[in-house]
């Protein structure tokens, strides 16, 4: 399980890997985003945590369907489906490369980019804090959604259709969180409601997801 | 380590394509299945690999046992010839890397990335991950396409090699490997659901 890990951090950060595509797209939204709603600070300040979130989410998006298909069309999955390791771990492993390659560096980010959004001063941790709960979350869901997209082909439109009603829980709570905490309101309970979507997510998806990968592969 | 295939019946796409499909091999031993194209070869080596659940009949194999090669060869372009093959060796938990690259002659291009191989020596590559697996029973699907007669000659010693180890390889192949094989011919076991299947696609054609 480990090689696999290192095998897709590996294969991520050469050539062609797609590492840095969601950061570069989180950043060109939130450095657009002051350009399109005016230098107000009062009215960027406010919607900033949203933003960033909203941002972190696209960006997310954007990866998804390089989580199994390439491994679909070069044939690797067919040979890991009969290896020694089961189905459950390798999308476990999926999605964790997933979110170390696109979560992380947007959690890293997000505070940097909140300068430009005038994030009022309280609101940095809670950014980082809510971000790192929530987008595990995202990672699962969106492996989730790549299993079920497998083997179809163009299927980047309907796994974004069949992930998306499932982050706006992910992305109320998180931006809640950031929001709370940024306008320093207690925000205990939207970030527990968040860390509970992740543990869900984390614990249930797993398992759908290997049984849609074998039903893709016959 | 015995592979027993009894009254198996196999579908693809919901259609049965082979019926009442029975062998049984043993160690050291190599089936050679042969059939026209479509006559569903694939659907049964994918059915025995478990990539695909048997509509009935039985497959008796021990956990574990089955090595499969696609024609697709699972590799990385980014990840070098060496880092191909300690990936499936890790997977699989052993670690003679070596040996696979000398079997194979690929030795000097250990360090190329897979990308920058021909067709051929990708096809050596994907037949070297075989030899890493560890696993006893080979399913083989058209193995040898793009390899040139040395290169066929180099499989054929490797296969020769594994079944003298105790190994067995049930393969999907229209040329002579040189083995000493039965031959199993798939188009005996055409399901009379797929016969009326082909004719239904054709009325409509």
């Amino acid at each position: 399980m480990i090689a696999l890990l290192v095998r897709d951090l590996k294969l991520a950060m050469r050539a062609g890997g797609g590492f840095g595509l969601g950061l570069a797209f989180f950043l060109v939204v939130t450095v657009l985003v002051p350009f399109g709603v005016g230098p107000d600070s009062g009215i960027l300040g406010a919607i900033a945590p949203g933003i960033l979130w909203i941002g972190a989410l696209l960006a997310c998006l954007l990866s998804l369907d390089r989580i199994f298909q390439l491994d679909y069309e070069d044939g690797s999955l067919d040979l890991l489906a009969t290896a020694p390791i089961p189905m459950e771990s390798v999308v476990l492993v999926k999605a964790l490369a997933h979110w170390l390659t696109s979560g992380l560096p947007l959690v890293l980010a997000a505070p940097v980019l909140g300068v430009l959004l005038n994030l009022p001063a309280g609101g940095y941790l809670w950014i980082v804090v809510s971000l790192l709960i929530g987008t595990p979350a995202l990672s699962v869901i969106g492996t989730f959604g790549a299993a079920i997209t497998v083997g179809l082909r163009r299927g980047g439109l309907l796994l974004s259709l069949l992930v998306l009603p499932l982050y706006v829980p992910v992305l109320i709570f998180g931006t809640e969180a950031a929001r709370r905490g940024a306008e320093g309101l207690a925000n205990t309970t939207p970030l527990l409601m968040l860390a509970g979507i992740s543990a869900g997510v984390l614990a249930l998806l797993p398992f759908a997801a290997a049984a849609a990968i074998r039903v893709n592969l016959r | 380590m015995k592979l027993i295939v009894e009254n198996l019946l196999c579908q693809r796409g919901g259609v049965p394509v082979l019926e009442g499909v029975s062998f049984t091999l043993g160690p050291g031993e190599a089936l050679v299945l042969r059939g026209p194209n479509g006559s569903g070869k694939t659907t049964l080596l994918r059915t025995i690999a478990g990539l695909q659940p048997a509509a009935g009949g039985r497959i008796e194999l021990a956990e574990d046992a089955v090595a499969y090669g696609a024609h697709a060869d699972g590799l990385k372009a980014t990840l070098s010839v060496a880092e191909n093959l300690a990936f499936w060796a890790a997977i699989y938990g052993t670690d003679d890397v070596d040996t696979a690259l000398d079997t194979y002659a690929l030795r000097g291009l250990a360090g190329r990335p897979a990308q920058n191989l021909s067709a051929g020596q990708k096809r050596r590559l994907g037949l070297a991950r075989l030899l890493v697996t560890g696993r006893p029973i080979w399913v083989l699907d058209e193995p040898t396409v793009s390899l040139d007669a040395d290169s066929v000659a180099m499989f054929g010693r490797a296969v020769g090699a594994h079944l003298a180890g105790g190994g067995s390889a049930l393969i999907a192949t229209h040329i002579d490997l040189g083995l000493d094989a039965r031959v199993l011919d798939v188009s005996e076991f055409a399901a009379t659901g797929k016969m009326a299947a082909d004719g239904f696609d054709e009325a409509f054609a």
